[in-house]
């Protein structure tokens, strides 16, 4: 598999990056071989991706040295790291929604190279089906998949000689057969010489794909492994540091609880020319269970959400009913003094206030918790209010004056669930939960969650991660193309077949 | 030596309150400089231009009167822009209120009684309330751009006051003249200060300011404004009901607008006429802006826009200047102030090293172009 593997693609060597106030980086080293695929592993914050955007050239480390192929070399820019053959696929694609694959792959290329529209097109038709991965080089990327775009992301990399191809949790976005034959994908590329880096937090993934792994914890190399030859457990501990608590077995809850919250026959179709239509989405969540709802993004989560928050105005009678009562038409503040609660999927310009206090995002929606007294905010309370939630849910910021923007993607997170937890929902409805919180946060997190499910709460999960759904929830179904598949209880059913779910495979339309 | 701007990554507190100040300074140069162009001694030039009419008390009185409905539109505005309302049509409402108040005047010309001016600023408080309503329901109901309706209506609230002027509301002893006949005692604010023009309309500023400030830092409506034209998702997603608070700033600022309006026909003016406002209404957006979008910033902030009225209406008189010196340094204040305020966001840095092709600004970071949507 590793042919030539005592070559160094790629040597960094005590690579240092700081930012103000925050130490991304601090004196990294690591050895990628030519022909390996090498992870990085590291919890959110750990300093991954400011690694990796040194290595590709959008950041400048503050010192440290970077040996291309033996050379010492420095890379200013992007363009630089592609003319080395380095090519990077982002978490986030960037592409063009409204071009289409050539089009878009041509934008990355130089003048030269992407003049030629047609010789193009048959190029990545070349390629991608030769790596597995097929595309159409003439469909515009808004019709495509999750899967397919990033097929687009990687083929771009691969349409130039590729010697290193960088990954930042490519998987986060598939199916778990979608996975599959990404990782027979790479394995491919590796047997031909390229070299893989492997950004990802996901220990299984690793095992199963990489030659040897690097782990960061806190801006540092915490340790190197040959990850087949490690247990899940001992790299995690090497991720999280002796000190954390990992994961944990919950209880499942009774399952003879009445519905709590119940959706009849729900159909919305979409506005925005990209999203999803829900299509006879019918389902009941119970008192005091977790529903988790697994599925790729776009697919109609949001769209679901929007719906459930009331972000969305339905028309219609008895759509959405909790316990009792007709909320089809009702508006988010009239759900919330019913005892419902939101978490949405963006933290940052819908959950929270950018440019706003934390003090002030705890008013946000928690002004029905008695910090309004006759249409004068009260201040001492709703100070007392985001206290709490700081101190409960320790979130790392500079005090309750700290802007929302100033936080981290997790500590924001946990301040948002905790200011829905802090509220008593009777109902909760959460889009990851979790996302982007390192690994003890998650389990408190989860803690809560049951706790509040113990208490009787419903709760509603949607996640892209399906480990997580399936170590929290009572019963679990999947979204796909905005429709629902069957919904089983979490210990009658299998990764496998949700997964299969996720991917559209249910007898769909039948439920009409 | 090259000189590049840098983004700071976080909004600096200190040039945000710098950037008005930096802005002054900039507009008296460039002043000084304008006016020594015109053949005028720079200093003698600003001297009668700023210091002049703040020389005696009667000119402070003069100046606090000017200040007076500048400040209320402003406070007025300010409200609307902080919920993300582009409110420009103070003009329009001010002189609703102004016409309005003007025709409750009228038609109340023989009755005397303590009760008599209050009505009438009522009447012009509705007024503008009325005109303000109108972009406040096209804007709620077929989603229309506010900008563009509140420009337009202030045009056609000018002429509907022409009309009223030239026509119905014309003086018929008043040997043709466009105007109405003289308010009585009962209709004009009283005199705060015996041998000034300084009237009870001026102090109205004061209360707004109060009220604005109470509003928008106590109570939960103001916090609801807030998050509105902080993040409209969030604002969606909290609950609040964006069409009340579109209806609640506009109309309030329209009240704000029109009671300046009537303040002014009812105060120094004494009757309707043409030009009840030199432009108070568009130099209250310039106001709103200086005084960073705070009542006491825009306190200040209405006392500077109104000396420069003052000091255009000085250099007129003593040096043979137009009138629309006023205007230019409207303009510049607002220009600089602009330009100003990207140092609140970016830092220049200066780079000492000849300029040289770079391939770094040739290559675009991914990152920088990632559309993709959900």
């Amino acid at each position: 598999m590793n042919s030539g593997s005592s070559n160094s693609r790629l040597l960094l060597d005590g690579i240092t990056k700081s930012y103000p106030g925050c130490l991304a980086n601090d004196n990294i080293s690591i050895d990628v071989k030519a022909g390996s695929i090498h992870a990085i592993l590291g919890e959110n914050g750990a300093g991954k991706s400011t690694l990796m955007k040194i290595i590709y050239g959008v950041v400048k480390p503050d010192s440290g040295k970077l040996l291309w192929e033996g050379q010492e070399t420095t890379i200013n820019a992007p363009i630089d790291a592609r003319e080395l053959g380095i090519g990077m696929v982002f978490q986030h694609f960037s592409l063009f929604q409204t071009l289409s694959v050539v089009e878009n792959i041509a934008l990355g290329l130089d003048q030269r190279s992407s003049s030629d529209m047609d010789r193009l097109a048959k190029r990545i038709i070349e390629v991608s089906t030769k790596y597995g991965m097929p595309l159409e080089p003439h469909r515009l990327v808004h019709t495509l998949s999750t899967g397919e775009r990033q097929r687009v992301e990687i083929v771009r990399c691969l349409i130039q000689d590729i010697k290193l191809l960088i990954l930042d949790e490519p998987t986060s976005v598939l199916t778990p057969q979608e996975v599959d034959s990404l990782f027979d994908t790479l394995r491919q590329l590796a047997d031909e010489g390229s070299s893989i880096l492997f950004i990802s937090h996901k220990l299984k993934e690793i095992q199963s794909l990489c030659d040897s792994a690097t782990v960061l914890r806190a801006g540092r190399v915490s340790g190197s492994c040959v990850p087949s030859d490690e247990s899940t457990t001992s790299m995690a501990r090497m991720m999280v540091g002796d000190e954390t608590q990992i994961g944990s077995e919950y209880p499942n809850a009774k399952n003879d609880m009445p519905d709590f919250l119940s959706i009849n026959q729900l159909n919305v179709a979409t506005t925005d020319i990209f999203g999803v239509d829900l299509k006879n989405i019918s389902f009941a969540a119970k008192q005091g269970e977790i529903l988790g709802i697994a599925g790729v993004a776009g697919n109609g989560q949001s769209e679901l959400l929007s719906v459930l928050s009331g972000e969305t105005q339905l028309e219609g009678f008895n759509i959405i009913t909790f316990p009792d009562a007709d909320l089809t038409q009702s508006n988010p503040m009239q759900r919330r003094a019913c005892g419902m609660g939101f978490v949405p999927e963006d933290r940052l310009g819908h959950g929270a206030v950018p440019d706003m206090s934390l003090r002030d995002n705890a008013l946000l929606t928690g002004f029905l918790q008695g910090l309004i007294s006759r249409g004068f905010v009260n201040q001492s309370a709703t100070e007392n209010f985001s206290k709490t939630i700081i101190d409960q849910f320790d979130v790392k910021c500079g005090g309750n004056n700290s802007l929302a923007k100033s936080l981290s993607g997790g500590n924001l997170q946990k301040f948002i669930i905790g200011r829905e937890i802090l509220q008593t929902p009777r109902c909760l409805i959460a889009a990851h939960p979790t996302w982007g919180v390192d690994v003890g946060a998650a389990t408190s997190i989860h803690k809560a969650l049951i706790a509040l499910r113990d208490q009787g709460a419903s709760i509603l999960i949607i996640s892209e991660d399906i480990d997580e759904l399936f170590t929290i929830s009572d019963r679990i179904c999947a979204l796909f193309d905005g429709q629902l598949s069957p919904i089983k209880p979490t210990n009658a059913t299998s990764i496998e077949e949700v997964g299969s779910w996720m991917a559209g495979v249910f007898g769909r339309q039948q439920a009409a | 030596m090259r000189i590049k701007l840098e983004a700071r990554g976080q909004q600096s507190k200190l040039m945000s309150y710098a950037s008005p100040i930096l802005a002054a300074l900039l507009t008296l140069i460039c002043g000084a400089f304008l006016f020594w162009m015109l053949g005028k001694s720079p200093m003698q030039a600003l001297h009668t231009f700023l210091i002049m009419p703040i020389s005696d008390p009667y000119r402070i009185a003069e100046l606090l009167v000017k200040a007076g409905p500048i400040v209320l539109c402003a406070m007025g505005l300010s409200i609307c822009f902080r919920a993300n309302i582009w409110n420009i049509g103070a003009e329009g409402q001010l002189l609703m209120g102004g016409l309005v108040g003007s025709c409750a005047a009228l038609a109340l010309l023989d009755s005397q009684g303590i009760w008599v001016l209050p009505l009438i600023l009522v009447a012009g408080i509705l007024g503008g309330m009325a005109w303000a309503a109108i972009p406040a329901f096209l804007k709620n109901y077929f989603n229309t751009n506010e900008i563009l309706s509140t420009i337009m209506l202030n045009y056609i609230s000018l002429n509907i006051l022409l009309h009223g002027v030239h026509g119905p509301l014309k003086d018929p002893n008043g040997f043709n003249f466009p105007e109405s006949a003289l308010f009585s005692d009962w209709q004009t604010m009283p005199i705060l200060l015996e041998g000034t023009r300084l009237h009870l309309g001026v102090s109205f500023a004061l209360l707004a300011m109060v009220g604005v400030w109470v509003l928008m830092s106590k109570t939960f409506i103001g916090f609801q404004i807030k998050v509105l034209g902080g993040d409209e998702r969030s604002a969606h997603f909290a609950g609040f009901k964006h069409k009340r608070l579109v209806w609640f700033c506009l109309l309030l600022c329209g009240g704000l607008a029109g009671l300046a309006g009537v303040g002014e026909v009812t105060g120094p003016i004494g009757q309707l006429v043409p030009n009840i406002s030199p432009g108070y209404g568009y130099a209250a957006i310039i106001v709103a802006f200086l005084g960073r979008l705070h009542p006491l910033g825009i306190l200040f902030a209405g006392l500077l826009m109104a000396l420069l009225y003052m000091g255009g209406e000085m250099v007129q008189i003593h040096l043979d200047l137009p009138l629309a010196v006023t205007g230019v340094f409207q303009g510049m204040l607002l220009l600089f102030l602009l330009i100003c305020d990207v140092l609140i966001g970016y830092r220049i840095i200066v780079h000492k090293s000849a300029p040289k092709i770079v391939k770094q600004s040739l290559s675009i970071e991914p990152p920088a172009v990632a559309i993709e949507g959900k």
